[in-house]
């Protein structure tokens, strides 16, 4: 093998996770926001806004999942048993929400159950999601190619913290997500709602961009050496810059408040890959070290590079068909 | 008893696989159905197709969205619980779980959409288009999950290097020995699995006299497929059968409890197998019939379990008595089968009442079948994940303790405890409330720019 197909598998797997937690990231937020409706009609028109996509969107975290396994694949299966129980209550509560969808339309006497199982099941698997990423960045016990801790090792208040500021953070992309799919008086619950969760937001970036270096050296060093200060200050900046926008869109904007809540996740990703890169299991093998043969890498790759951008296409196709305001006759309605 | 990491991630998989798998047996096939019903509506214009489509539509959208949700469950089975089995096979195996994500889930989720709630915005041979590629994914996602499958029953195209499989023949990996025929078998199980779901609601119409023209075309139309798919079906099996004699002979000499290796082998039809005294009791036994049915030749060698080593056996007692339930289901199937025949040759097929109770019934056969062979196949595969190469027991998680285990295998328990009888009982009130309310209006050339006012998808759900 000539070229070196780490990179390739980095980037691809990167822009898996990132459009997971996009994409599914403000349908579980519409969820999070879910609790807090006002009455049936915005329920449904809440829901019926995600319905036709939701698990397209879930499909990336299987994307995700599988790619790892396929190009990353010691990173894992030592990743995987370290996160043993937020993945276990994440799996539950994407079962219960997923469900919920079609459940809670055709069950009238357990509607409240099954709204219940939609918005609680979206802000567990948001909780768990996020502290699958805390224990993520602060490293995992490993002796050779296994995971040497306890599962129980993941839930530090580190991690709580993760788990909460994404929380506020799907909200967050929900929030736009209803703003730009909804009109009346729903667009301005979701406006308010935004705010909220940007506050929340902003305040858990914050409090996480002062507790990573502190605890992880090799993080600091990265962040606060010279020259890298220079190269990488721009990534605050804009996130500061960005959140400001975002404030603003969100009081007369249809389309920015979306827009704005996907760049400041961008620049939330791109500060965890700076401060991670090159490690994939942080402390112990890098991207390099945990990847799968060329062989490997090669056949997925090949048929890869041919299927995302048909996948994209039909993705895109079917965003198109649901185009608009969310329509009440559309999708599941009480008639 | 102390709790055994390793038997309570088995129980574990094989929960979470053994309610999943209960949904592509049936969406496999349903799609299939959906798309053909789309497909005479759009060809024909006769409106009846339309209506039982849409009917089957909205069955299918409860079932698909468990088969998803349930299905997302799989992979990460493999990271928690049995992360050595991850490490050592991944190289090989996790590209055909990422070509199953690539060419069949987006496929699915994103045509799904469209045909569950995008009759009245697209035209009507794009809603058709849409069922097509439902279907096709769901065939997608069959092939590579069972090219997987089979290469843990029959690895092929590979070499160890510490410990770990490395590829080294892509062709022989996805269409390993066992491929053709596993893939063969399990995908007409399906469809035959939606055939006796579909006859069976239609069945129930006719008793009761309602929707009686969609209920006959219907049982109609799954009766034929029936007729040529369950002979076939058998034929697959056999096919199979000599496969798994030819590459696994210690499973194949599980599934028929037979001990000793020799020719002119007996066939037992019923015993109780003991593992340890390697004998069976009450065996009932047809002479000569063993070699004659497992290798097509009277005086062919049948396999016996004691020439292999007893740590590289599976429980002979599961395989044994799996393997004859999904044996008696299907002669079960093939007798109804033939019935239909003789009626439909009398012309009584849509009037006799005991038959129709007996299709009726005959709802769940293809999934107990269904799952009867799954048992059969992975069971009998023990003690390997990867046939004869990787010990289950060296394949889960070191990190893992039996409590972990045993507090996340009641937790998927009790949650799947909820959601599958709410789904069938959703299910069975979809059934119940009928074909009736017709089908949203089509609405030719697409999208209108003024908001459309579209039809309720159908009146009961309008007023559900």
């Amino acid at each position: 093998m000539i070229i070196d197909l780490v990179p390739i598998w980095t980037l691809l797997i990167g822009l898996g996770v990132f459009l997971y937690v996009l994409l599914d990231g403000f349908d579980l937020g519409v969820g999070i926001l879910y609790a807090f409706a006002r009455d049936r009609a915005q329920r449904n028109l809440m829901m019926n806004s995600v319905a036709p996509i939701w698990d397209g969107n879930e499909t990336w975290l299987v994307f995700g999942g599988t790619g790892l396994l396929a190009a990353f694949p010691l990173a894992f299966a030592i990743i995987m048993p370290a996160v043993y129980f937020p993945i276990f209550v994440m799996l539950l509560a994407l079962v219960f929400r997923g469900v919920a969808f079609e459940f809670r339309f055709r069950d009238r006497e357990s509607v409240t159950f099954w709204d219940h199982g939609f918005a609680y099941g979206s802000l567990i698997a948001t909780l768990a999601q996020g502290i699958v990423l805390g224990s993520f960045i602060q490293g995992f016990r490993v002796d050779g190619r296994h995971f040497a801790g306890s599962p129980l090792d993941c839930f530090t208040p580190f991690s709580l913290l993760t788990g909460l500021a994404l929380v506020f953070g799907y909200a967050m992309l929900g929030a736009g997500w209803l703003v730009l799919k909804t009109a009346g008086k729903l667009q301005s619950y979701a406006r308010e709602a935004g705010k909220v969760a940007l506050i929340g937001v902003l305040a858990a970036i914050t409090v996480v961009s002062i507790w990573t270096p502190l605890q992880d050296a090799d993080i600091a060093h990265r962040w606060f050496s010279w020259p890298n200060l220079l190269f990488l200050s721009p990534v605050p900046i804009a996130t500061a810059a960005v959140a400001a926008l975002e404030w603003r869109a969100l009081s007369r904007d249809e389309i920015a408040p979306f827009f704005y809540a996907i760049l400041l996740f961008v620049l939330s990703f791109v500060g965890i890959a700076i401060s991670l890169f090159p490690m994939i299991v942080p402390h112990h093998y890098t991207l390099w070290q945990a990847a799968s043969p060329p062989d490997t890498q090669l056949f997925l790759l090949i048929g890869t590079l041919f299927l995302l951008p048909v996948i994209f296409v039909y993705v895109g196709w079917s965003y198109w068909v649901f185009r608009g305001k969310v329509r009440g006759d559309i999708g599941y309605h009480d008639g | 008893m102390s709790l055994d990491p390793v038997l309570l991630s088995r129980l574990q998989f094989a929960w979470v696989i053994g309610f999943h798998i209960l949904l592509p047996a049936f969406t496999v096939g349903l799609a299939s159905f959906i798309a053909l019903l789309e497909g005479l509506s759009f060809v024909t214009g006769r409106d009846i197709y339309l209506r039982i489509s849409s009917f089957w539509t909205r069955i299918f959208a409860v079932s698909f969205g468990m088969g998803v949700v349930s299905g997302i469950v799989m992979p990460f089975q493999f990271g928690t619980n049995w992360s050595r089995y991850a490490d050592a096979t991944a190289n090989i195996l996790s590209p055909l779980f990422a070509y199953e994500g690539l060419m069949a889930f987006f496929l699915e989720a994103s045509f799904l959409g469209v045909l569950l709630f995008g009759r009245s915005l697209v035209p009507r041979w794009m809603h058709f288009v849409a069922a097509l590629m439902v279907a096709i994914g769901t065939l997608f996602s069959s092939f590579w999950i069972l090219s997987a499958n089979s290469w843990m029953q029959t690895p092929a195209g590979y070499k160890i290097v510490d410990g770990r499989f490395y590829p080294t023949d892509w062709t022989a990996i996805v269409f390993n020995p066992s491929f053709p025929y596993r893939f063969a078998h399990t995908v007409t199980g399906f469809y035959v699995t939606t055939g006796f779901a579909v006859a069976g609601v239609a069945a129930y119409y006719l008793r009761k006299a309602r929707f009686v023209e969609e209920a006959r075309l219907t049982l109609s139309m799954t009766l034929w497929l029936l007729t040529l798919l369950v002979p076939l079906q058998m034929v697959l099996g056999d096919a199979q059968g000599l496969n798994t004699l030819r590459f696994q002979p210690a499973k194949l000499a599980a599934i028929e409890a037979h001990w000793k290796t020799e020719r002119r082998a007996p066939l037992t039809l019923v015993a109780i197998p003991d593992q340890n005294a390697e004998t069976n009791r009450f065996a009932v036994e047809v002479p000569e019939l063993g070699s004659l049915i497992l290798t097509h030749d009277p005086d062919g060698e049948v396999p016996g379990l004691k020439q292999f080593p007893k740590r590289d056996l599976p429980p002979v007692i599961v395989p044994f008595f799996a393997f004859r339930i999904m044996v008696g289901l299907g002669l079960v199937m093939l007798t109804i089968v033939l019935l239909s025949i003789w009626l439909r040759v009398r012309k009584r097929l849509f009037e006799t009442q005991w038959f129709l109770t007996v299709v009726q019934f005959a709802v769940p056969i293809g999934f107990f079948a269904v799952l009867a062979g799954w048992t059969t196949t992975e069971v009998g595969r023990q003690p390997w994940t990867v046939y004869g190469l990787l010990r289950t027991a060296d394949s889960v998680s070191p990190s893992l303790t039996g409590a972990d285990v045993l507090l996340t295998l009641v937790g998927y328990i009790g949650v799947y405890a909820v959601v599958y009888p709410a789904g069938f009982l959703m299910m069975r009130r979809i059934v119940r409330a009928g074909m009736s309310g017709g089908v949203e209006t089509p609405i030719g050339g697409g999208r209108s720019a003024s908001p459309v006012r579209a039809q309720p998808e159908s009146s009961e759900q309008a007023s559900a």
